[in-house]
């Protein structure tokens, strides 16, 4: 009999700062200890708090462990599975409060600051069920939302209800879901129809879809044939990036499980509907997660963008009428169907229902995945979630919406977030990702990152997006370089507005929304740059000196023996109370690797 | 899969396996797991309660965990039952057949069994 269930968590995240090996020693203490027949060990998918991983959870007591450590697994078996003692010193507390910890015990992980804000709907089975077993799925309500609208609702009321629920699309363009779906349902029976799953998440630093992909596989499943009932399909595919092969692999187990058991194939639930679907991999293309370029890559053609209209609803996959959701999307789904529209339309904004998860990453503490009713405001994300910013620096801007997105900065911190809100200051959405930045970021580097992404993964069709964002990064570079001019920023807002206007696809159309963004809120970094020759934050390499202080430098010369350049010499200069001459450093020689400065112990180097 | 019925028996038989990880531990029953816990026989106890529990469908409410040494090692295996709203209860010198007495008359029926408690054995 069972009597306790270690749950550790199987996320890429956790997978690649070693969890696999943990419960492949966890399985090998336990049999050695006889142990096998009470304590079960179950791989899930991902908890959210990627930074302190592998992470742990013990129940029935529901302990949290963190950072746990092969070397940690027979202390965890001796004292916490055989004894009771919980093994303080790994539990995760964020409180600050050192009696807490001790009592660790009764602590539950949602009273902690990362859990206590967020509110899991789509990330509600991650971290919690066993990802590769249907039945675990099965046991937390899954599949009954699909057998009620296979049996007690009609197609149209189930467009209903995603209309009433007010969920929009959380691929980043917010577009109502149901509305969707309603265009996409005519001629039900007469036509040949798809559902499609965007599951192509290229923005850098975002990890959201993957996440759910990992953690609960069957919701996808059970929410695309949903979809398909809906308008009258009876094929799915998911599109996933190929660089995800966990997400793959769960994918391709939950479909095998649902087509054994019934959930997927001819009659399911007795009822006559049909629905089959497949996974096609991308080959890491960004602009394949732009809705008709994906779909032309499902045919089997060069993933490249079409103009719209016609729209996937009207002329989709093959020709064929098609809805198109992104992965989170439909994992709100099922939740929907079966607590009902108002359910979900309690939770959040005005406009913007229901939560959003996001991908934590940049300067911040909790590094992961937050899943939080719309319209909390970024301050309790980065503040109270996230942790704060490591080192006590202080916060500058974050960053969202990934290329297509733009930078919040620090005054803008209490805006709670929405679809409209973001919108509204020049951000956006987005798929999720939310990188935070601090004083020791360049907002013009950041920028020019996100603009060689852009330039990178431009397809090449049309002329704005492949010229023109070309032409964005040049004007940054010279920029950079400290030869900028003062005319180029209004050239830069000139250009900028040609590319959003004239590009054919998503990508070009947002493309400057990077520059745009700093421009309008960072205009005095561009100043710094391109009238003092500076970067305040001392990123851009071109525009920074090292320096030594002849007063602090005792003349040792470690500087000048790890200086690749040989452009650091001796003075003649003995400062009062030194034995041997000062150094200096030839800044026209000076290649700014900084090497000179992390090997300085007497801090006599600096950078300005 | 053909009906709901078939959904529910998968769902019914898997929720005693997954309701520990949900388990809203309104009731808690503690068993002392430390040296002196084990060597009395507390490791038997344990067992039949986590078999008692999941037998009788309390896995919702009812958490079975242990704990350390108590303190009382001489009335080894020592178990506690935390209900919300009452006083704590302490069993000891337990066996697996108390376990199941206990889980009948006390964690079903609300009767505490006093004569297996802490306050009758020091009379």
């Amino acid at each position: 009999m069972i009597r306790s269930h270690v749950l550790i968590c199987g996320g890429t995240g956790c997978t690649s700062s070693g969890s696999t090996t943990l419960r492949d020693k966890l399985a090998e203490e336990l049999k050695a200890k006889g142990l096998e027949d009470e304590i079960k060990i179950v791989m899930t998918g991902c908890f959210g708090l990627c930074a302190l991983g592998p992470i742990m959870i013990v129940y029935p007591e529901g302990t949290f462990y963190s950072r746990v450590t092969t070397e940690d697994i027979p202390e965890i078996v001796d004292e916490h599975l055989i004894k009771g003692r919980i093994v303080d010193r790994l539990v995760y507390n964020d409180t600050g409060d050192a009696k807490a910890e001790a009592e660790a015990v009764a602590a539950s992980l949602s009273e902690t600051k990362f859990y206590k804000k967020q509110h899991r709907v789509a990330l509600r089975n991650c971290g919690v069920i066993n990802p590769e077993n249907i039945e675990e799925y099965i046991a937390m309500d899954g599949y009954f939302a699909l057998h009620k609208v296979l049996t007690e609702m009609t197609p149209d009321e189930v467009i209903q209800t995603i209309l009433d629920s007010g969920l929009r699309g959380r691929g980043g363009g917010g577009f109502p879901t149901g509305l969707k779906w309603k265009f996409a349902s005519n001629n039900r029976g007469q036509v040949k129809k798809y559902v499609a799953c965007n599951a192509d998440e290229g923005d850098p630093g975002a990890f959201m879809d993957r996440s759910i992909l990992e953690g609960d596989p069957h919701a996808l499943i059970e929410a695309m044939a949903i979809a398909a009932y809906a308008i009258g399909a009876d094929e799915g595919y998911v599109y996933v990036r190929a660089e995800y092969p966990i997400a793959v692999h769960r994918l391709n187990t939950a479909i095998k499980q649902a087509r054994e058991m019934g959930l997927l194939g001819e009659d399911i639930f007795g009822t006559g509907f049909k629905f089959d679907m497949e996974i096609r991999l991308g080959a890491g293309a960004f602009v394949c997660g732009e809705e008709t370029a994906l779909m032309t890559s499902i045919e089997g053609n060069r993933g490249e963008p079409r103009p719209r209209p016609p729209f996937p609803a009207v002329k989709g996959l093959f020709g064929q009428p098609t809805v198109l959701n992104n992965v989170e999307t439909y994992a709100n789904i099922p939740q929907i169907i079966l607590k009902g529209a108002d359910w979900f339309s309690s939770m959040g904004t005005e406009k913007s229902k229901g939560t959003k998860v996001f991908a934590l990453g940049g300067k911040i503490q909790n590094t992961g995945l937050v899943e939080i009713p719309m319209g909390t405001t970024l301050r309790e994300v980065v503040e109270e979630i996230g942790g704060g910013i490591p080192n006590g620096k202080k916060f500058k801007a974050a960053q969202t919406g990934g290329p297509s997105g733009g930078c919040i900065p620090a005054h803008l911190i209490d805006t709670p977030i929405d679809y409209d809100n973001l919108l509204a200051i020049g951000s956006m959405m987005g798929s999720g990702g939310l990188i935070v930045m601090d004083e020791d970021n360049c907002m013009v580097d950041i920028a020019k990152f996100f603009l060689e992404f852009t330039v990178d993964e431009s397809c090449g069709k049309c002329t704005p997006c492949r010229v023109g964002t070309r032409r964005l990064l040049e004007i940054l570079e010279k920029i950079i370089s400290g030869n900028g001019e003062m005319e180029d920023l209004d050239r830069m807002e000139e250009l900028c507005n040609y590319i959003k206007s004239a590009s054919l696809c998503g990508l070009g159309q947002t493309a400057p929304n990077p520059v745009i963004s700093t421009l309008r809120y960072f205009r005095d970094e561009y100043i710094a740059h391109i009238v003092d020759k500076k970067c305040p934050a001392g990123v851009c390499k071109k525009l920074v000196q090292y320096v030594i202080d002849p007063e602090k430098c005792i003349g040792c010369g470690k500087c000048a023996k790890n200086c690749p350049a040989d452009c650091i010499t001796r003075t003649d200069y003995i400062a009062p109370g030194h034995k041997l001459a000062s150094f200096t450093i030839d800044t026209k020689k000076c290649v700014k690797c900084g090497a000179c400065m992390t090997n300085c112990k007497f801090n006599a180097i600096s950078k300005h | 899969m053909k009906s709901l019925e078939e959904l529910k028996a998968i769902k019914e038989k898997m929720q005693n396996k997954v309701v520990l990880r949900t388990s809203s531990g309104d009731t808690r029953i503690v068993v002392g797991m430390a040296t002196c816990g084990i060597a009395a026989g507390a490791r038997p106890v344990l067992n039949a309660f986590v078999e008692g529990v999941a037998e009788a469908g309390l896995g919702d409410s009812v958490m079975v965990t242990q704990t350390g040494c108590i303190g009382i090692c001489q009335y080894e295996p020592v178990v506690e039952v935390f209900t919300k709203d009452a006083e704590k209860v302490t069993y000891v010198k337990m066996t697996a057949d108390k376990a199941k007495e206990i889980i009948e008359k006390h964690i079903k029926g609300g009767q505490v069994v006093t004569e297996y408690t802490i306050g009758a054995l020091k009379k």
